[in-house]
């Protein structure tokens, strides 16, 4: 353990310490900012005249009677239907979770399992995978999927994002598998087990840390996915991301940022709720690449 | 494991993989050797009393037809590959012919597209990755001298802007920073210039892209390197103390050596995102200033009603490039590594 060994306070510890409030400060300020003048009118919140109206609410008193107002929520998800772009998320985030877990797992065990120099190959190969960038495959899927006339519908882009989720799933799981001890399941082979009867009761059953942590960023990934999103899908089938993006350029004219502002809150809510519920599970999944090296 | 079990175990994955990974690329390659049909034109002579006309006109149905024939359009080699919008060879030798001075060149060459986004994408990784490493790791030491009952909620708090997709982490900065926001009427304020807006100027627009790239990525380090330092041997760093190893010493001899896997680790990554910068500039609608090569991929792609697959396609081909030299060094590592673990 790095702890601290004395508990004198000098000059670089309280500029150390400063940082970290500073650091603290810049990370939540933006967001506190936007969620209590998401309730504001706009003219509160890009206030020119005084900053201190978007805390008090002075324009939104005068212009609706009181100092909260969820205009902007309404106009977002009842007026601008943000709620139809929120179940395409949700059945995009869904199916792309299931599947891409259920791939990565029986993957993930087979690469931990196999001393073959192949499984070394294809984990670089899905190293390289993880570095291209999505904009690049993109443009590969386009005009394809234009041809077959698979464009636009959201089994193709679940597809998709299981796809370019599979290198991230696939490191993950690899190392995490490699946690469990190989004496549990060649026992169970001894036994009698055929390799996926081993899997499916002996392994299946001890797997779900790794599985719920490795789940936590596939659906980060599915969730915040902007790029495949706004480019293959039809407009009816968006999701959250590409919605947000285009009423950018029509509420801005229209002078209804506040919709876009409530909308950037309301996606940012659920995450919130993540972080709290697995701040843990995230942490230990951030450094799970790392410490296999 | 047998070779039989393994292939149906790895099966789905490789097959998802290959189909929307590797063929893509290939795809992208196929279609960046093709342009589109030009428009079928149609030359008609119209007779009348004062002699003949010939008008020139676009046959839009033949237009039509032909591109749906062949909606790759037609064959062109490496030609996108060369033209202006891209690696541009003729472009670059002109300016390089005609510029009096190093800055001249240089200021023709970075208003080639490709050139311009290809600087944006490198300045914006190459200060990114190293002020990420070097906050993070001092944020990371600053948490751990923290009494126990704040770590938890320093890093709860420090999650969000990496956990929030880039988008929407940088909408919510750009209405602080916009000329009505609080940062940037503040600014207008203290400055006293009504009219300063830092989407005005290409410093400007760089810095505010590359504060926001600092802002979303410091959490992933300052994570990475917290959990590290939970691991670094206690006796190791007492041993030091008692050799009269100051605070400093101990962090630079002990404690990064201790994180160098981890620093490699972080490295790579960071180096891998930030070569993809791209929804930032959306969000900051900073296209004027500051273009990076996965915008103006996805910009080629969205001309609306006419997509530029060949133009798209060939950048998409130098940026992997551009990511397999990135990644060269790290690859060499992991290989000498694996061979020495004798296999």
């Amino acid at each position: 353990m790095y702890t601290k060994t004395n508990s004198r306070i000098t000059i670089t510890k309280s500029l150390s310490f400063a940082l970290v409030g500073l650091w603290l400060f810049v990370a939540a300020f933006p967001f506190a900012w936007t969620f209590w003048g998401s309730f504001k009118v706009q003219s509160d919140f890009f206030s020119k005249a005084n900053w201190m109206y978007a805390i008090w609410g002075t324009n939104t008193i005068n212009e609706t009677g009181d100092a909260f107002t969820g205009n902007g929520y309404y106009g977002a998800w009842v007026i601008q239907s943000f709620w139809k772009n929120f179940l395409n998320s949700g059945i995009v985030v869904f199916f792309t979770v299931i599947i891409s877990l259920t791939f990565g797992t029986l993957g993930g065990y087979a690469l931990a399992r196999s001393g073959f120099r192949y499984a070394f190959w294809i984990l670089m190969a899905a190293l390289v995978f993880r570095a291209m960038p999505h904009i690049t495959l993109v443009s590969g899927y386009l005009l394809p999927f234009f041809e077959w006339n698979i464009w636009g519908h959201l089994p193709t882009t679940i597809i998709v994002l299981v796809a370019m989720n599979q290198p991230f799933t696939l490191w993950m799981l690899h190392s995490f598998f490699l946690n469990i001890p190989k004496d549990m399941d060649e026992s169970a082979m001894v036994d009698g087990c055929t390799r996926f009867q081993a899997f499916r009761y002996v392994i299946v059953p001890v797997m779900w840390p790794g599985v719920i942590t490795t789940g936590l960023f596939s659906f980060l990934l599915a969730y915040n996915d902007f790029t495949v999103t706004a480019m293959l899908l039809s407009e009816e089938n968006e999701t959250i991301i590409p919605a947000i993006n285009s009423f950018l350029g029509t509420t801005q004219v229209e002078g209804k940022v506040m919709y876009a502002v409530a909308a950037v809150v309301s996606v940012t809510a659920p995450l919130l709720l993540l972080i709290l519920f697995f701040q843990r599970q995230i942490v230990s999944g951030l450094t799970a690449g790392a410490v296999k090296g | 494991m047998k070779h039989r079990t393994f292939f149906w175990f790895i099966l789905p994955t490789l097959t998802a993989m290959i189909l929307f990974i590797a063929l893509p690329i290939v795809s992208a390659f196929v279609q960046s050797l093709f342009v589109q049909h030009e428009q079928v034109l149609v030359v008609s002579k119209s007779c009348g009393p004062f002699g003949c006309n010939e008008t020139t006109s676009i046959d839009l149905k033949a237009t039509e037809k032909l591109r749906q024939g062949e909606p790759l359009g037609k064959f062109n080699g490496l030609g996108t590959y060369l033209n202006r919008s891209h690696l541009a060879f003729s472009e670059v030798g002109n300016a390089w012919a005609n510029s009096e001075t190093l800055t001249d060149f240089w200021d023709e060459v970075l208003n080639l597209p490709f050139y311009g986004a290809l600087t944006f994408t490198l300045t914006y990784t190459a200060v990114v990755t190293p002020v990420v490493l070097i906050l993070g790791l001092a944020i990371a030491i600053g948490v751990n001298g923290l009494p126990n009952l704040m770590k938890g909620p320093s890093i709860f708090v420090s999650l969000l802007p990496f956990l929030v997709t880039p988008l929407v982490g940088s909408l919510i900065l750009f209405w602080m920073v916009d000329g009505d926001g609080i940062i940037g009427a503040t600014i207008q304020l203290v400055f006293n210039d009504p009219n300063l807006s830092l989407k005005a100027s290409t410093a400007l627009t760089w810095t505010m892209l590359i504060v926001y790239g600092i802002w979303h990525t410091l959490p992933f380090s300052f994570i990475v390197f917290y959990a590290g330092l939970q691991t670094v041997p206690f006796d190791t760093l007492e041993a030091a103390q008692i050799d009269g190893a100051t605070k400093w010493q101990r962090i630079i001899y002990v404690v990064v050596p201790h994180l160098v896997p981890l620093i490699s680790f972080v490295t790579l990554m960071l180096l891998m995102d930030n070569f993809r910068v791209f929804e930032p500039i959306v969000s900051f609608s900073a296209e004027a200033h500051a273009r990076s090569l996965s915008w103006i991929i996805f910009n080629d792609l969205r001309e609306s009603g006419n997509p530029l697959y060949g133009s798209a396609g060939a950048t998409s081909m130098l940026t992997i490039i551009g990511v397999a030299f990135l990644l060269t060094p790290v690859l060499l590592r992991t290989w000498r590594d694996f061979k020495l673990k004798g296999h």
